[in-house]
């Protein structure tokens, strides 16, 4: 949704983790987020939300690549006031698997 | 059950919040709120002539007093010039809160008139944004806007109100708290040992402040701890008056014009205590070069700092005063004759060279005359360029706040409108604005403001008619290929601050420009006073772009 503003480093070779976060239902967080990536060239892999519960909250899951960045890039999304929560899981997670067969 | 419209319930919430100045400029999109404005007696609003001055006018408000202050502007081009005051104020960490009239919602994403996504624009400059939706929104995100501004790291918030919004009638039941800040995180007790050992350890320590010692209150802790482990004290740009720049401890500014001895020290150092800084590039030169054989305990309110340029042995997530008032018990009082003495034969070896400080008709000259003038009690602000490292350089700070500087984005013309709310918040102060020539003219239609509200505000104008960190970087690092950096033509910045109202003196003309400048300075009231500079005179030592701290030239 953003254009890219630099190059992004070369991120192959990286093992793909899979972030998942917890935000406030308004239009508005995703590029809040998204910008947050963007504006440092890392790049997002895969990108998947939608409302919990009550809707007053998302999900947003994220495949990203485990660079050296990483760290900085967590700490700069808990800092947003609308990321609630921030978990890391492995690439084994499911959840970008399963929508595989949507791709190909 | 009270009722009321969107924009009354707006001003009533900033009353109920302590917000007693507003600065702004009214447009179509905002009118529903400048008529509810209109019907209080309890906020002053001062009318800028240009929003970007308005923004301004705000953070000098907020970097005088610590508290979130608030300018207003209409939809479109006015709430795009008002761009470069939060961006200044996000990288600066000033608490301000932003409100913008929008467009109806009906019309939004119709590329109607003065329609513009400020809410997208500013989403990378503010702590946080808002578009308003409904009037029963306000009732949380007013006091919302105000506890993120001022909680943790302050910074910008923008709040965009689309005019049905501001049109609307709500009835509720009580009106919100006014916004307190969040809690400070608790801090980790066993890093703080760690840290505290660390000091008592070292042999050559050096003590980093930031300006989030002077947000966070703590400046006179700051100088405790340095007095009680003797550690001497380097201060970045937005620092500085953090520790009395005369304090036998304080080695001064560190960084791109810092002393030579400053950036020796550092040099030396076997631990670097930093508080309340990022280690940005112009304090820090080149990253992998800068203390090569210090340990780092860092200390910040803000978790994404610690370790994001240099990585820290520890780093201390914690409001700085909290954090300080725990280390002061745990750290050894420690005389260091051996490291002291040393510091102090650097200091006489390379001392901040300071030509012609004792004529007023030279640069340092003339800061230090102005100094002379003045006491501690003046708020000194600058615009960007070489006149603000001259008087970073050579004017003697002694208080936190008495220095207001755009240090993070840098912008020329945040001077004189910063001026301005400073002398708006604190009117019994003499607030002096230093300025260049090349700064000067891109808010210089506040002196309009300036003029109407008659406040103690005296510009001195540095006049080299140049962009002359340009021109200087031109001669020193592009072979002297100097382009679009000298003026052709010379305004006559006399007649113009007259023209505007505001009395002036041209000191090229005064017999004797010391005297001359004490007597104006003395007088209450706004005034220009003019003095022109030699364009050959360039900023130094000044470590290239790029290059390690210790590789600077000149001075």
């Amino acid at each position: 949704m953003i254009e890219q503003v630099a190059d992004p480093l070369p991120q192959a070779g990286f093992a793909k983790i899979v972030l998942e976060l917890e935000v406030n239902n308004h239009p508005g967080v995703m590029s809040h987020i998204c910008n947050l990536f963007a504006r440092r060239a890392f790049n997002v892999e895969g990108i998947l939300c939608m409302p919990l519960g009550d809707a007053r909250r998302s999900r947003i899951w994220l495949l990203v690549y485990e660079d050296q960045r990483l760290d900085q890039m967590v700490r700069q999304l808990e800092k947003l006031e609308d990321v609630l929560a921030v978990r890391q899981h492995g690439a084994e997670h499911e959840v970008f698997e399963r929508l595989e067969s949507f791709f190909h | 059950m009270m009722r009321m419209t969107g924009a009354e319930l707006i001003v009533r919430l900033l009353e109920r919040q302590g917000v007693r100045t507003i600065c702004g400029i009214p447009g179509g999109a905002i009118l529903p709120l400048y008529d509810a404005l209109s019907q209080t007696d309890k906020i002053h609003h001062v009318l800028a002539r240009h929003e970007q001055g308005a923004g301004f006018m705000a953070q000098g408000m907020a970097r005088v007093s610590g508290q979130p202050e608030v300018c207003f502007a209409s939809s479109g081009p006015g709430a795009t010039n008002l761009v470069t005051a939060i961006a200044d104020a996000c990288l600066d960490s000033i608490p301000m809160v932003a409100i913008t009239g929008q467009v109806p919602q009906s019309m939004i994403g119709t590329d109607a008139f003065q329609e513009v996504d400020i809410y997208g624009i500013t989403v990378p400059i503010t702590k946080h944004n808002f578009l308003v939706r409904s009037a029963q929104e306000l009732l949380e995100v007013i006091p919302d806007a105000f506890r993120i501004a001022m909680s943790g790291r302050p910074g910008p918030v923008l709040v965009d109100v689309p005019k049905d919004v501001q049109n609307q009638v709500i009835e509720f039941a009580d009106f919100p708290p006014p916004a307190e800040p969040d809690k400070a995180p608790e801090i980790d007790m066993g890093a703080l040992e760690t840290a505290a050992r660390m000091i008592n350890e070292a042999e050559r320590p050096v003590l980093y402040l930031g300006g989030g010692v002077v947000s966070s209150g703590a400046s006179s802790l700051a100088v405790t701890l340095a007095e009680q482990a003797s550690m001497p004290t380097t201060m970045t740009l937005m620092a500085l008056g953090a520790m009395p720049m005369d304090h036998p401890l304080s080695i001064g500014m560190l960084g791109m014009h810092g002393a030579r001895h400053t950036n020796f020290v550092l040099e030396e150092a076997d631990l670097l205590v930093v508080v309340g800084a990022r280690f940005d590039d112009r304090a820090i030169g080149r990253a992998a070069s800068f203390c090569p054989n210090a340990k780092i305990v860092h200390i910040d309110i803000d978790r994404s700092e610690l370790h994001k340029i240099k990585t820290a042995h520890v780093g201390l997530h914690s409001d700085v005063r909290t954090a300080l008032e725990a280390l002061l018990p745990r750290v050894k009082v420690t005389l260091r004759e051996h490291w002291l003495s040393h510091v102090e034969s650097l200091k006489q070896r390379f001392p901040m060279q300071l030509p012609g400080a004792d004529d007023p008709r030279t640069h340092y000259g003339l800061v230090q005359a102005v100094a002379g003038a003045l006491d501690d009690s003046a708020v000194i602000t600058t615009d960007v360029g070489q006149h603000q490292m001259w008087v970073a350089q050579a004017y003697p700070f002694r208080r936190p706040r008495q220095w207001l500087t755009s240090g993070g984005l840098g912008t020329m013309g945040f001077g004189m409108p910063a001026a301005i709310g400073a002398a708006l918040a604190e009117p019994e102060r003499t607030v002096v604005c230093f300025s260049g020539d090349g700064s000067f003219k891109m808010n210089i239609q506040e002196l309009a403001t300036l003029a109407e509200q008659g406040l103690n505000v005296k510009i001195v104008l540095m006049n080299n008619n140049s962009l002359g960190l340009v021109y200087q970087q031109q001669n020193l690092f592009y072979g002297k290929r100097v382009f679009a950096s000298k003026y052709r033509g010379a305004p006559d910045f006399v007649k113009i601050a007259e023209g505007f109202g505001i009395p002036a003196v041209n000191l090229d003309d005064a017999e004797d420009p010391r005297t001359t400048l004490a007597q104006v300075l003395k007088q209450p009231g706004p005034c220009l006073i003019h003095a022109s500079i030699d364009r050959e005179q360039f900023v130094y030592p000044m470590v290239p772009p790029g290059a390690a701290n210790t590789e600077m030239i000149g001075g």
